[in-house]
């Protein structure tokens, strides 16, 4: 067994950590206040990740990309991690599921995704159909040769600078001895389609300025040409490219919680309170103690997943595990982090109280814990008959 | 024309530095370490006359521990050509004097043969100031030290020196050495391509041995010790009382 990194991702590591550090915490305050990136500012961002060659890295060479394993890419995840999600939106990291492009959707959405020509954004969720993805009301019907979508999807990330959508809708119902089940199909839809709407979606406490859109399909009509992977297919390539994504909030998690725990430990070392520095309280030192205990694990727990990916080994439950401890840990951490820091870790002078905020959502999307809960039991019972 | 680069495994600048408990130097222990950032300024600058074609070859060398080869591949990655790792010690908290490191880099250029060397001014460890100089005078070559500008024409440089007080423009005939301020450039992130491809780039290992030099210490540190805590302020409720503060620290 190895535990260390390879020169080549100890460079990974310290490149992004740089730019993360000069390029995205400068601007993190006024985005936080304005609760928007103006869009100068992202695209001077994407055009230096273009020019330093991360842009899209998680793509294979032959599409352009830099062909990073999943432990290399989980590492310049995390490291992302650190900084604000709206400002790190425009490091482009377009979704793996581009590579079930067949034919002329590769010259029209994969590649210029990969050259950041193009930006992308993925919809699956809707108010009624959230952990129940199948029970999604969003559907296309035939109509000639072409499909018409009719339905909403919300909570839509990445929307506001998106060139085009893919979007997942019901066309059809299977009849099964457990009952009706919908069949899925994955759809690209550009950006002015007829019958097609963003609106801006909510206020949310977490990621400020990593807004939320709502999509509107109103009779909007679309030719086979738009179908991602097969027609009731959505689910195999949802499965085969969506499966990380998981992984990559973990790496968030696990980067987040680094800076965050920094602030912990420094503030602790100053601060001064009955005489003393605060970090000769065990009452302090021993929840140091605990932070950095569990931000290891996560961060291992994390990498070995990816790591497992590599190898071609299952991966499912162990994903979901890294999912799981590093969401609920970075939750512990912040939430830890903000009584060490007192009343003061309230006020948005430090960036404690929007660590804090942030973390929330991390239990709740891709997935929520208990949606991570029911894999990693399933795939324990399901052997047993149990 | 070739430029030859050395660059220094140094504490990061990031890392709040702590005194050995036995005052015999600082603790290297567990402790992040990249490359000296005036080095950095220096790969940068060699970098930036490659690419303008005032330069062909970036040559990269670092003296001292094996672990520097991590320094050396940054280089690489960066954007230089080759590196030269110059083991000289196996302690990491073995300090190789400037003087032993001079003549080791006046050996690698001897045999280099480089147009320009181009050093960081100082490392920001120890803070000495004097591997540059030491190395102009070994070689008898020109040097122009604290550079904060470089312009190389035909075998001249024309390099705008930061001193007290203001600016100095000199012409030093090439070859030459100069030394790096902080704001000669501002160095590059390396990119990703370049990160893969630093592998595949060549790196010689070569020892002090090889070069005949004895890097055994002529100096002895006497005590390292922290530096002063900083006194906390005082607040001030009104301008008179603040310049009667002023008055009673003898400020006015």
């Amino acid at each position: 067994m190895h535990f260390g990194l390879s020169e080549e991702q100890d460079m990974i590591v310290n490149t992004v950590r740089a730019f993360v550090e000069n390029e995205i915490y400068p601007h993190e305050a006024m985005v936080e206040r304005t609760g928007q990136v103006p869009l100068e500012l992202g695209l001077e961002i994407k055009q230096k990740v273009i020019d330093l060659g991360f842009y899209a890295c998680n793509f294979p060479e032959e599409v352009g990309g830099a062909g990073l394993s999943h432990l290399d890419f989980t590492l310049v995840e995390r490291e992302l991690g650190r900084g604000s999600m709206a400002l790190t939106h425009f490091f482009g990291r377009p979704q793996n599921i581009l590579m079930a492009c067949e034919g002329e959707q590769k010259e029209k959405y994969l590649l210029p995704a990969v050259r950041g020509e193009k930006m992308d954004a993925l919809a699956m969720t809707e108010p009624d159909a959230g952990s129940d993805v199948r029970g999604m009301k969003c559907q296309a019907q035939r109509d000639g040769g072409d499909w018409v979508i009719n339905g909403s999807k919300h909570f839509i990330s990445g929307a506001e600078h998106a060139d085009f959508f893919i979007v997942f809708v019901a066309t059809g119902v299977d009849d099964t001895p457990k009952g009706p089940k919908k069949r899925i199909t994955c759809f690209l839809v550009d950006r002015g389609t007829p019958g097609f709407e963003v609106r801006e979606g909510y206020t949310s406490v977490s990621h400020r300025g990593y807004k939320n859109y709502i999509l509107y399909f109103d009779n909007c009509r679309l030719p086979d040409a738009q179908v991602l992977g097969e027609v009731d297919g959505g689910f195999a390539v949802m499965n085969e490219w969506l499966y990380a994504t998981r992984l990559t909030v973990a790496a968030f998690c696990v980067g987040r919680a680094r800076r965050c725990f920094d602030h912990a430990l420094s503030y602790a070392a100053e601060r001064k309170q009955f005489g003393q520095q605060i970090a000769k309280f065990q009452g302090i030192s021993f929840q140091i103690a605990d932070m950095i205990t569990e931000i290891d694990a996560a961060d291992w727990l994390t990498l070995s997943g990816a790591w497992r990916l590599d190898q071609g080994m299952e991966a499912n439950r162990e994903i979901a595990s890294a999912k799981l401890y590093a969401s609920e840990m970075l939750a512990r951490v912040t939430d830890a982090t903000l009584q060490i820091h007192g009343g003061m870790g309230l006020m948005d002078d430090f960036p404690i109280e929007r660590f804090w905020r942030d973390a929330r959502v991390e239990r709740i999307w891709d997935g929520t814990s208990e949606i991570q809960r029911h894999i990693i039991s399933r795939d324990l019972f399901r052997p047993l008959g149990a | 024309m070739k430029v030859l680069v050395p660059v220094k495994r140094v504490i990061d600048y990031n890392v709040k530095v702590r005194v050995k408990a036995d005052g015999t130097g600082v603790d290297l222990a567990n402790v992040k370490m990249s490359m000296n950032p005036f080095d950095e300024i220096a790969v940068e600058e060699a970098i930036r006359l490659k690419e303008a074609g005032k330069a062909d070859e970036i040559v990269v060398v670092s003296i001292g521990v094996k672990q520097a080869q991590e320094t050396l591949r940054t280089a690489l990655a960066m954007g230089a050509d080759r590196a030269i790792l110059v083991t000289a010690a196996d302690d990491v908290h073995t300090d190789i004097e400037p003087l032993a490191v001079a003549k080791i880099l006046a050996a690698v250029a001897k045999e280099e043969n480089p147009g320009l060397i181009i050093a960081g001014k100082q490392a920001i460890d120890n803070d000495m100031n004097a591997t540059g100089q030491m190395l102009a005078a070994l070689l008898g070559w020109s040097q122009a030290t604290f550079a904060s500008e470089v312009a190389v024409d035909g075998d001249t440089a024309t390099v705008t020196r930061e001193v007290d007080g203001g600016l100095q423009t000199v012409k030093v005939k090439m070859p030459a050495v100069i030394t790096a301020d902080l704001r000669l450039n501002e160095p590059r992130y390396a990119s990703l391509p370049n990160i893969m491809k630093a592998k595949k780039k060549p790196l010689d290992e070569k020892t002090a041995a090889d070069y005949g030099v004895d890097v055994s210490p002529r100096l002895t540190v006497v005590k390292t010790s922290e530096p002063p805590v900083r006194q906390a302020g005082i607040k001030v409720g009104s301008v008179d009382e603040l310049v009667s503060k002023l008055k009673e620290a003898g400020a006015l």
